[in-house]
């Protein structure tokens, strides 16, 4: 049984402008000490999931179908009391979007972690704040330095703060949301090298969350392609890289800059989609170089292709031939 | 000095420094310091070669967009000169003018309001944030007969939405007249950053720092825009410095390249030779920081080969900048600043590891 499992997830907004499908139909699985991607452009739904995972969706937003399975327990059937006393932060817990930058700037560092810990666990203010400096040291901070304030703080050890408050109660899972995305380059290499020994070291799940196809080789085990609320391709990351098999995943990997590359500019002509109207059939239709009449009207089921789950027309006549 | 040959440049400033002065704290007045400065940039040589795009990379506060900005007249150098070969037209007033010359360049750094303000048409900017630069209240139309008006460029209104619409057909937004009038929040990022395009050149702009241009595009139509700009660079004759701290980026659309740590200009060449032949110990240490899309990647901790964090720029550390980060730094780094050496066609890098190679 895997630790976490994803069945038909819905997410909506539902605003006064209309019904926004954030998250549509999404399902996917998560092994202990795995980690997967989610990769997609600006305004995918990758945050919204991300919150879903942790019940944390905010108004007008809500889960509106699916199961979130973690160790045999459907998440979407618990209280919200149960959710905070047992899942938010304990097994589940999330690095936010740009969390960096709301550090509060009034409050040392180290009482930021020590309070997360105290607002879950009946420790002391003395053992949380020795857990808080293990937990600086684990994530490459001086621990002496846990009385400093944020704005004493760089970009990249700000972003370590965030992560060590993430790893405050010791989840199986942390989700990272663009965890780098600020970041120099420098900093950015930092930041993942850090990840992949929480990942080794504490055996830990991670998801991770971003628009960078190049960073997520350099942590994931698997790769989710996202594209307007939908997940269009799952696979290893081995497969995703070496053989993309849907339109907008061969798209996007060939849009990425490589250094040392060929010179050549790729990119997917249009936009994506408005997820309040998304476009009928394949949502990726309007910019797809292949799209076929079925494209325009009914939407395309997954099909598992030598292990690769891939949501595209263009893989119907392979299934009916084995 | 340069071995760049000037007759192929179009624009170039040396020695240049730009320091901002910072609010002494109530301490430091107290007790009489001087008041600090932030050495934004801080004595940089910088060359611009006719219709090519010429980068500089480096990572955030390093001055990129202070030197950008500073190239053009938008902020006058605390040091050094400027010096540009205008247009014709401008050229002809400019020695009239007696505008100082150096090699058939003029010294732009200090000139008359007149001249300034033709030179604002010839220099333009392309500013990194689609969203934040372009007035909300304004329609397209309005965003682009702007400047046409402040330079009182067409004689009637109709004259105007011409060259307005030219300019929108020129950066591919097209049918013109459904986008005229629309306010930025109905257009895509990309599209945004097309009308920005647009501003920039209608009023025929020779050269044209872009700063980040992409950076907060969607991955999936970064291309399309570079793509673009690379475009009307042919077609117009465009020069461009393209200011990114992406070196993929950087690696793919420059002819030569600029690596810019803490104020200073560390090494520049052409594109390849600094990409695949770095000698500077800061731009080996970036190349490998950069992530690679390969899965094998993540079975390995990366060593980037720097240590600790880049100091802020009101306390740049004496002699190489570099040395309290650099892994092969020896007693002179941290007394002597290094000169530029020349370590291969055109490419320079200025450290002492190249001192003894000669
Ligand atoms: N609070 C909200 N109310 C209404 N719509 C929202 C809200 N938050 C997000 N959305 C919409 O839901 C969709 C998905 O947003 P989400 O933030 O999850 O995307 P994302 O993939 O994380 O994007 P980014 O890469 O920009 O962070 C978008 O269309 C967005 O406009
Ligand atoms: N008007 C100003 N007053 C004081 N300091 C300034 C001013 N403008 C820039 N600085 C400082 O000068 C340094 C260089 O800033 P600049 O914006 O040129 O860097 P950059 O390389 O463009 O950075 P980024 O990649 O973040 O855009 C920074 O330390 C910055 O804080
Ligand atoms: S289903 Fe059709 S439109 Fe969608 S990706 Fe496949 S071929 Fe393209
Ligand atoms: S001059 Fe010295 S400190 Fe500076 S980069 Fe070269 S070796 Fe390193
Ligand atoms: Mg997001
Ligand atoms: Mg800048």
């Amino acid at each position: 049984m895997p630790l976490l499992e994803v069945k038909g997830l819905k997410i909506y907004y539902f605003t006064l402008r209309g019904v926004v499908k954030a998250v549509d139909n999404v399902s996917f699985t998560l092994e202990k000490g795995e980690s997967l991607a989610i990769v997609g452009e600006s305004g995918s739904g990758k945050s919204t999931l991300g919150y879903g995972l942790i019940r944390l969706v905010p108004p007008p937003g809500r889960i509106v179908e699916g199961e979130i399975i973690l160790d045999g327990t459907d998440l979407t059937k618990l209280p919200e009391s149960r959710i905070r006393r047992e899942i938010r932060w304990k097994r589940i817990s999330m690095v936010f979007q740009g969390a960096l930058n709301a550090l509060n700037p009034v409050k040392r560092v180290g009482d930021q972690i020590v309070d997360a810990i105290l607002a879950h666990e009946s420790v002391t203010k003395k053992e949380a704040l020795q857990r808080a400096m293990e937990l600086l040291k684990a994530v490459g901070i001086d621990p002496r330095r846990v009385n400093n304030y944020p704005h004493e703080f760089s970009g990249g050890m700000k972003q370590r703060v965030v992560i060590a408050m993430a790893l405050a109660l010791n989840p199986d899972i942390v989700i990272a949301d663009e965890p780098t995305t600020a970041l120099d380059v420098v900093v950015q290499a930092q930041i993942l090298n850090l990840l992949k020994k929480l990942k080794q070291e504490r055996k830990m799940s991670i998801i991770l969350i971003t628009h960078d196809l190049s960073l997520v080789a350099e942590l994931a085990d698997k790769v989710a392609i996202m594209y307007g609320g939908k997940l269009v391709e799952i696979g290893s990351s081995d497969d995703i890289y070496t053989d993309p098999k849907h339109p907008y995943t061969k798209g996007l990997m060939a849009s990425i800059p490589r250094l040392g590359g060929k010179k050549e500019l790729y990119w997917i002509p249009g936009n994506p989609p408005d997820l309040r109207s998304p476009p009928p059939g394949c949502r990726f239709h309007p910019r797809c170089p292949y799209a076929m009449d079925i494209c325009r009207v009914k939407e395309p089921p997954y099909y598992n292709i030598k292990g690769v789950s891939v949501a595209c027309w263009l893989f119907e006549e392979k299934k009916s031939g084995g | 000095m340069s071995t760049y040959s000037y007759k192929d440049l179009i624009l170039f400033g040396e020695g240049l420094k730009v320091y901002f002065s910072l609010a002494r704290s109530l301490t430091e007045v107290l007790t009489f310091k001087k008041g600090r400065n932030v050495r934004a940039v801080d004595g940089v040589n910088i060359y611009l070669p006719r219709n090519k795009v010429t980068c500089l990379v480096g990572e955030s506060g390093c001055g990129k967009t202070t030197l950008g900005r500073s190239i053009i007249g938008l902020i006058r150098p605390t040091e050094g000169r400027i010096y540009y070969k205008p247009s014709k037209e401008l050229e002809e007033l400019m020695e009239k003018e007696g505008v100082p010359k150096r090699e058939g360049f003029y010294d732009i750094t200090d000139v008359s309001g007149k001249i300034y303000k033709l030179l604002r048409r010839e220099l333009q900017i392309v500013f990194q944030d689609p969203y934040g630069s372009l007035n909300p209240r304004m329609t397209v139309k309005e965003i682009l007969e702007e400047p046409l008006i402040i330079h009182g460029i067409g004689e009637s209104e109709d004259e105007r939405l011409e060259m307005v619409i030219k300019a929108l057909t020129d950066v591919k937004l097209t049918p013109p007249e459904e986008f005229l009038n629309l306010y930025p929040f109905q257009l895509s990022g990309g599209q945004r950053q097309r009308v920005n395009i647009a501003r920039a050149l209608i009023l025929g702009a020779k050269v044209v720092v872009a700063d980040e241009p992409v950076s907060m595009l969607d991955v999936s139509i970064r291309a399309e825009i570079l793509k673009l700009m690379l475009d009307l660079k042919e077609n117009r004759d465009l020069t461009y410095l393209f200011i990114t701290h992406d070196l993929a980026v950087a690696s793919i659309i420059c002819d030569y390249i600029n690596i810019m740590y803490l104020g200073k200009i560390v090494e520049r060449g052409p594109t390849d030779e600094v990409i695949k032949n770095p000698k500077h110990p800061y731009t080996q240490a970036l190349l490998v920081a950069v992530p690679q899309p390969d899965p094998k990647g993540r079975w390995v901790i990366k060593e980037v080969p720097i240590k600790g964090e880049v100091p802020s720029a009101i306390n740049i550390p004496p002699g190489c900048r570099f040395h309290p980060r650099c892994l092969y730094a020896m007693d002179i780094c941290q007394r002597e600043e290094p000169p530029e050496y020349l370590v291969g066609k055109d490419h320079y890098s200025a450290c002492w590891l190249h001192k003894e190679k000669k």
